[in-house]
């Protein structure tokens, strides 16, 4: 599968994506909206990770995931981590 | 409810070019997996469990590989399955060495290498299987123990180390996937008769409360079990195939 371009556009889409099949609904998945709140856990932000380096070919390490707490972070991590 | 296994479906069987691994590659295969037959030095031996997976209308590909080889080839397997015959969505690690000695005596290098095999090894193909399990919502983990390191075996301290922590990889990974859909188990066999353990003493058969070694056929029925959609709900568990050594 080719590699999508990365924006924080086409990322956040990703992730509202990603995160709408791990349980919260789609208009709760707000990018200052924690993962707490969503009821979003480690194995959810594990496989986010997995679709992420699938889409856009960029690897997030395990330390860098534990570390973000919201929708929005998980957005700048990966547009950071490709720039 | 949890998901059927979808029809496309892979079960890659490591160390399968003979004994156990081929008694599961061929089980595995009669319950309608696509098989996927892992060797290391053995092709003729894969490529006739292949052969005979082929013979009875099943799918089957002989794949070689040093899984104790940290470069690479747990992704190499795996991505050559998932050309080739589909997603791999059950893994059963069950290649293993032995190098026996008595601990007082015994080298790093048997140490290590045992280690390497028989749990870091089977770690690392964890890991890899579990991608495209949970993405699908279904997966089947089935790592072949060993009553010893559940019990003491004088001469083994390396190899019951390494099913030792194979039996606590299991509960722990089997518990952080659960609610993906993917299992993890483990099968322990006893005394089962194959070239590994081709010498038993009959005083180890006395021991034995069915007063026999098992076959290979009898741990392959375990895994069979614990890789089908009836066995959805079981997992972190020990399945003990040993005449009731453990009991």
């Amino acid at each position: 599968m080719a590699e999508k371009t990365i924006t924080p556009e086409a990322v956040e889409a990703t992730v509202r994506e990603a995160l709408a099949q791990f349980g919260p609904e789609p208009d709760e998945i707000k990018l200052e909206a924690t993962f707490e709140e969503l009821d979003v856990d480690s194995l959810d932000l594990a496989e986010l990770s997995q679709i992420i380096e699938d889409e856009y070919g960029v690897k997030l390490k395990g330390d860098d995931v534990g570390k973000i707490k919201t929708v929005g972070d998980a957005v700048d991590l990966v547009v950071n981590r490709a720039g | 409810m949890s998901k059927p296994r979808p029809d496309s479906a892979v079960a890659l069987v490591t160390g399968a070019s003979k004994g156990i691994g081929a008694a599961i590659a061929i089980a595995l295969a009669e319950d309608g997996w696509a098989v996927g037959v892992n060797y290391n030095s053995d092709r003729e031996g894969a490529e006739r469990i292949v052969a005979a997976i082929e013979e009875a209308g099943g799918r089957a590909l002989a794949v070689g590989g040093d899984i104790s080889d940290a470069n690479g080839v747990a992704n190499g397997l795996f991505d050559r399955l998932e050309e080739e015959l589909g997603p791999v969505l059950a893994l059963v690690n069950n290649a293993g060495i032995t190098a026996d000695g008595l601990a007082i005596q015994m080298e790093d290098d048997d140490w290590n290498r045992v280690i390497d095999t028989n749990l870091t090894a089977a770690f690392r193909m964890t890991r890899r299987a579990m991608r495209p399990m949970i993405k699908a919502r279904f997966g089947r983990i089935v790592n072949v123990a060993s009553v010893v390191g559940p019990r003491a075996n004088a001469g083994q301290a390396n190899y019951a180390a390494a099913k030792a922590g194979l039996i606590g990889m299991t509960k722990t990974v089997a518990t952080e996937v659960a609610r993906r859909g993917v299992t993890v188990n483990a099968v322990a066999p006893g005394f089962i008769a194959t070239d590994m353990t081709e010498d038993v003493p009959d005083a180890v058969i006395d021991a034995i409360p069915a007063k026999r070694t098992g076959t290979p056929e009898e741990v392959a029925a375990a895994v069979r079990f614990l890789a089908s959609d009836s066995a959805a709900y079981v997992t972190g568990s020990t399945l003990f195939v040993d005449g009731g050594m453990s009991a």
